[in-house]
């Protein structure tokens, strides 16, 4: 029976390796949540962001910082979370409404464009702000002027966005497009001259092009040719709706949204759209 | 099972499911042809007399064989498309499916290499000797005595790494490659989230009618080609 | 080259030794050569820039991305492989057992999962345990039942196979001395094959570690995941996923190497075949039959630097 003891010290030496390994690790050093399984209870809530975005949503070693995290921040606040409360969750663009759906986050603050395709699957409210859909092209390019220039050209945008979408539907039908899971990526292939041209909203695209790696090698066009209605993605069966923007009125009458709108878009020589911003949120459904 | 069959056709007719599986078998088919290729010419670079290629042989299957594929994939996008500027078409969703076959092809290479060795290995010391005694140099006993028995050999491992290849290549998805079954069926569940099950069903069954076959077909040749000895 | 003789070749005499220093220096000089072509074009885009490469190396990086990514990475592969094991011996059993029903069942589960693709479960687990609010981290336990299914699938081909290779003699001496045809699987043929299987076992992590990469996918926040946030935010995607990329072949290699060490450890402790696997959940490289004894192996003399 020497094996069989051996065959039970094998199991147990894994058994062993597993325990060692145990323990939820949450990337990015929030230890806001509680540790494997167990459910988060009442007090904690979950907000989706983009861990990705620099001005945005962006995950700055064990700190979250950008524009959807400050309005994240005021907004739970007024509903009752202090910022210790929150569980910071990761919330790319192909999965927005499925972590919804899913309920994996009580409300998304990811540069979320509100729109009635996504209406059909889940709530918003707000808008908190509004931003233009826009290109990034190199520095030296001049032949890019807006979105109808695009016939031929080769476009780069995250999986799961509404951007390049639209160009092909409704600019240009010849347009190359190659989607990546980060915008970053899609920068880097624009520096070396793989794209012509990366799409998504002049705000994340400022962000973009002041960060140290890519200063003066891109630029944003600056002729946005949409209306990106960011919104509060919600569950459908929600009852925050009117709070949330209740607090997002607040927000902006008392001077943080436009504090926290400066702060954030230091340095990338962007001002949002006055004629459109600061929105007033719509009605909820 | 009637509530299933209903949504399965409601479900066809939306999506064109075959056009998915179709991107993925011509990814294995390509990627199948390819790996079997380079991975004989790994083998024979391993049990070569040449140190260099002994040595790139291992290191290249040591390298290949314990990365993720995923890895593989965006390293294709991010280092040899973006940086190295190297283009395989250019209309991209040719020159993904190209970058797919590549990364498909690389690392299974690494294991065709493998189950080759190990075919290798069937053949009884006898036969390289005997193959020495008439004359027959290192190229020469390779092609004619030593592969041809190790092949036989290899089958059942060869069919394992194309079943693995075959589920593999819903990983090109890494590579944007966005055509094949595992986006569609995301797609799909996303927005039709009370078909989960069918959805996967569809799915599961379709790779399940694909992999079964191989596998009967490899187990029946194996023993069918095996030498007895 | 080694002392040992390979039966694949003569010994080298004067001129053919020339002919393979020089084979090895063009061999050198070509892969050198490519390496150069690849290391001068990436310098030229500026990705050798000290810029791209020093954020990886601040204790902000391992503390807050890479390190618990790595974490994640391992715990999910430790609950997988655990949880894998014990749906092998599960299915593995079914499938040698007496009553017919349980046989045919046990192998429409083993085949059926072996041929779903990890990736498509991992994303219907994600979605379904979401759906229906069963976890908090829908993606974690996708992640881990699916690899459960697959390797246990996998796992459970390893049992049959491990328990087929063992001599006839050791379930006969076990009737013989009365026991019932479960008391000889549990007692004495399972025992055995488990320790001929230890080797595949570890080769088979080798496949799990790799396969939790594919959780990124699924918003799993493990290694390449926590790569990939990190390179976004310093733009910096192709330096780190190098870095990240070479944490995974470190521990893969030396689990590889593991798994050749206990293979040739074990080989004396059990009537049973051990054979590290080629590791791509490949159950018949073990089951391939007679044994290939060291005797008449040509390759594993052909290269003794090998793996």
């Amino acid at each position: 029976m020497r094996t069989r003891h051996a065959g039970a010290a094998a199991l147990a030496a894994l058994t062993a390796l597993t325990l060692a390994a145990c323990g939820g690790s949450d990337v990015g050093g929030e230890g806001g949540g509680d540790e494997t399984g167990g459910a988060g209870g009442g007090d904690t809530i979950k907000i989706g962001i983009k861990f990705d975005q620099p001005g945005l949503g962006y995950q700055d070693g064990s700190e979250y910082t950008g524009f959807d995290t400050d309005v994240a921040r005021y907004v739970a606040d007024k509903l009752g979370y202090s910022e210790d409360q929150i569980e910071w969750v990761e919330a790319p663009s192909a999965n927005r409404e499925t972590m919804l759906q899913t309920g994996q986050v009580d409300m998304i603050f990811a540069t979320y464009s509100i729109t009635d395709e996504r209406k059909e699957q889940v709530a918003f409210a707000g808008p908190y702000f509004i931003a233009g859909q826009d290109l990034l092209v190199a520095e030296d390019n001049t032949d890019i002027t807006g979105p109808e220039t695009l016939e031929g050209k080769n476009l780069c945008s995250v999986t799961g966005s509404t951007s390049a979408q639209r160009i092909k539907d409704e600019y240009a039908e010849g347009v190359q497009l190659v989607e990546r899971p980060g915008y970053a990526e899609c920068v880097t292939a624009l520096t070396a001259g793989q794209v012509d041209a990366v799409t998504t909203d002049d705000i994340i695209l400022a962000g973009l092009a002041a960060q140290p790696a890519n200063k003066g090698k891109v630029k944003v066009v600056g002729a946005p040719f949409s209306e990106e209605n960011y919104g509060v993605g919600l569950p459908q069966d929600n009852d925050r709706c009117e709070d949330i923007n209740a607090a997002i009125t607040e927000m902006i009458d008392d001077g943080s949204w436009e504090e926290a709108v400066t702060s954030n878009t230091e340095g990338t020589g962007y001002t949002p759209n006055a004629d459109l911003n600061p929105p007033t949120p719509d009605a909820c459904a | 099972m009637g509530d299933f069959l209903s949504q399965f056709g409601e479900l066809f007719a939306i999506y064109d499911v075959p056009a998915a599986f179709w991107v993925n078998i011509q990814l294995t088919f390509w990627a199948a042809i390819f790996s079997l290729i380079l991975g004989t010419v790994l083998a024979l670079m391993r049990i070569s007399p040449i140190a260099s290629l002994q040595w790139a042989g291992a290191a290249y299957v040591n390298i290949l064989r314990n990365t993720p594929l995923t890895v593989i994939m965006t390293f294709l996008f991010l280092a040899v498309w973006t940086q190295l500027q190297i283009t395989l078409s250019d209309d991209f969703a040719q020159n993904f499916f190209r970058f797919g076959v590549i990364g498909l092809t690389v690392y299974h290479a690494a294991f065709v290499c493998e189950a080759i060795r190990s075919g290798v290995n069937t053949v009884p010391l006898g036969q390289a000797e005997a193959a020495r005694a008439i004359g027959l140099s290192f190229l020469p006993a390779a092609r004619l005595i030593i592969l041809p028995q190790a092949f036989r050999g290899a089958i059942a491992p060869l069919g394992n790494t194309l079943i693995a290849l075959l589920k593999n290549s819903t990983v090109a998805v890494a590579v944007s490659v966005s055509t094949e079954t595992s986006t569609l069926m995301r797609e799909m569940i996303e927005s039709n989230a009370n078909y989960i099950y069918a959805i996967f069903m569809i799915f599961a069954i379709g790779f399940a009618v694909l992999v079964i076959p191989i596998g009967l077909l490899t187990t029946f040749l194996s023993n069918r080609l095996a030498v007895r000895r | 080259m080694s002392s040992q003789q390979s039966v694949l070749f003569d010994a080298p005499g004067p001129r053919a030794r020339r002919f393979i220093v020089l084979g090895n220096i063009l061999g050198a000089l070509v892969v050198l050569g490519i390496a150069a072509l690849v290391v001068v074009q990436l310098a030229a885009k500026g990705q050798f820039a000290a810029a791209l490469w020093e954020p990886i190396f601040t204790s902000s990086a391992w503390q807050n991305y890479l390190i618990p990514g790595l974490q994640n990475t391992l715990r999910a592969a430790g609950f997988a492989i655990v949880g894998a094991v014990v749906f092998g011996l599960i299915f593995g059993s079914g499938r040698l057992a007496r009553v017919r029903a349980v046989r045919w069942f046990s192998g429409v589960v083993v085949e059926f999962f072996r041929a779903v693709p990890v990736l498509l479960m991992m994303v219907f687990f994600w979605l379904l345990f979401g759906f229906n609010r069963i976890s908090d981290d829908p993606a974690f336990l996708a992640v881990v039942i699916a690899l459960i299914l697959y390797n246990g699938s996998v796992i459970a081909e390893l049992v049959r196979a491990g328990v087929g290779n063992l001599p006839k003699g050791q379930s006969e001496a076990g009737l013989a001395v009365g026991l019932t045809g479960g008391q000889v699987l549990r007692s004495i043929q399972l025992p055995q094959a488990l320790i001929a299987m230890l080797p595949a076992l570890v080769s088979q992590l080798v496949v799990v570690l790799k396969d939790t990469a594919l959780g990124q996918i699924i918003t799993y926040n493990e290694l390449l995941r926590a790569a990939q946030i990190f390179g976004n935010g310093n733009s910096n995607n192709l330096q780190t996923l190098t870095v990240a990329a070479l944490i995974f072949i470190v521990i893969n290699w030396a689990l590889t190497a593991v798994a050749r060490w206990l293979s040739r450890y074990l080989s004396g402790r059990t009537s049973g075949v051990t054979a590290a696997g080629p590791g791509i959940g490949n159950p018949t490289a073990v089951a391939g039959g007679k044994t290939t004894g060291p005797g008449n192996a040509i390759a594993a003399t052909g290269d003794p630097s090998a793996t």
